[in-house]
């Protein structure tokens, strides 16, 4: 299963960016054969709509499921349409991400846990 | 109302638009002090997110009506989820998964784009209320103001929709909301002048430079009126002097013209003398008409 993790940077070493729909990477991550790569984030500079467009890519890379820090209600309202599953309130780097991903210990996120804009900045 | 119905073509009036980008500069003080020196005028405060000229011109309002924009509704029988909409969207108000289309009317600016290409005509538009014209005068002063509906992020429709009343039978003042990006690009498009009100400061002349960029490109003659003068530093003046911008007016930092001002009264009412300063200003304005043929 491919999972998406959102990353400050392109590698496992990177730290886990908390933000969905504005980070500046996605490490996409094999769980069966445990290969990754690193995926730009086109919608992080978006002018708006950054997590639906962040959501409509993620599906359209047959991701299944979504780590990360936060997601705001827009990209919950896709990413739940696609069906893909989201783990969120990770920190650390990817790698760590990863391993508790696998070891389970993410619980799956039931709706959104940050508003509107979260990732812009914004105060 | 008969001049909503106006004749465009026979119009010799001016419309002169006054914008800033600094806010807070001035503009409606140009604007309402301007338009009431004059007679035969309509004044249009397309500062929708805030229109503030009514305080000034303390209008009858005779009528009002809605402003909406299309956002669109998906007929499910007639998509196949093909995704055009989503590709052609630029404001990503548009998500297809799963075949399915999930759309964000907050995002949605009403281009039209996704019913224009939907190649199964499957989606539908549907009105959304965002703003209010109102439309009233004041003795022989027409005035017609726009309002966004708060949680409104998109000014542009409601300040097209305040320029549909253009009577081009009166000289026409538009007080045009502050910044540089559409929302002014909007309101000062296709008028015949425009004014950048600035004062002379560091904060002033950084957004005056940016205004007069984006008046520059759009091919619009304009001027610059500094407010406040006496406060700040003189780069405002030498900016203006190097570029070859003409200084129209000016007016000093005065604790009389912010009292008038902060009542709600009109400078050319309690200091009559700056009456004639504003039909200097407009004078000036008309020879560059003229000198532009």
């Amino acid at each position: 299963m491919k999972v998406a993790i959102t990353s400050s940077g392109p590698t496992l070493q990177s730290n886990v960016d908390p933000r969905f729909g504005r980070c500046p990477y996605y490490i996409i991550y094999e769980t069966e054969d445990g290969s990754f790569k690193a995926v730009e984030n086109k919608s992080s500079l978006a002018a708006g709509g950054a997590g639906i467009q962040a959501g409509q890519n993620i599906s359209d890379m047959k991701v299944e499921a979504v780590v990360t820090g936060n997601v705001g209600p827009n990209a919950f309202r896709v990413l739940s349409a696609a069906s893909i599953k989201i783990y969120s309130g990770a920190t650390g780097s990817v790698k760590d991400a990863i391993d508790k991903f696998k070891n389970g210990e993410y619980k799956e996120t039931a709706g959104p846990d940050v508003e509107s804009h979260f990732g812009m900045g914004r105060k | 109302m008969e001049w909503v119905e106006s004749n465009y073509g026979e119009s010799e009036k001016l419309i002169i638009s006054v914008a800033s980008g600094k806010g807070g500069t001035g503009k409606t003080t140009i604007a309402v002090n301007l338009a009431l020196s004059l007679s035969d005028v309509q004044l249009l405060d397309c500062d929708v997110e805030e229109p503030n000229c009514h305080i000034f011109i303390k209008p009858v309002f005779e009528s009002s009506h809605t402003v909406f924009i299309p956002v669109p509704a998906v007929n499910q029988n007639k998509c196949d989820g093909c995704g055009r909409c989503e590709e052609v969207c630029l404001y990503n108000a548009i998500a297809v998964v799963n075949k399915k289309v999930i759309i964000f009317p907050e995002l949605c600016h009403g281009c039209g784009s996704c019913t224009y290409f939907c190649p199964h005509k499957a989606i539908e538009e549907e009105k959304k209320e965002i703003g209010v014209i109102e439309i009233g005068k004041n003795g022989e002063t027409q005035f017609v103001q726009g309002k966004l509906n708060a949680g409104m992020m998109m000014s542009p429709p409601v300040i097209r929709a305040v320029k549909k009343h253009i009577n081009k039978k009166k000289t026409v003042i538009i007080d045009a909301p502050p910044g540089t990006s559409c929302p002014v690009i909007t309101a000062i498009k296709d008028t015949d002048f425009v004014i950048l009100v600035t004062e002379p400061t560091p904060f002033g002349l950084n957004d005056l430079v940016l205004a007069a960029e984006v008046v520059r490109k759009m091919r619009l003659p304009f001027g610059v009126i500094i407010n406040r003068s006496d406060l700040g530093n003189k780069k405002t003046d030498e900016y203006c002097a190097r570029e070859n911008i003409s200084v129209l007016m000016k007016i000093p930092f005065s604790k009389k013209i912010a009292g008038i001002y902060s009542r709600g009264d009109l400078i050319i009412k309690a200091l009559p003398e700056y009456r004639k300063e504003f039909l200097e200003l407009f004078k000036k304005i008309e020879q560059v008409k003229i000198n532009r043929g």
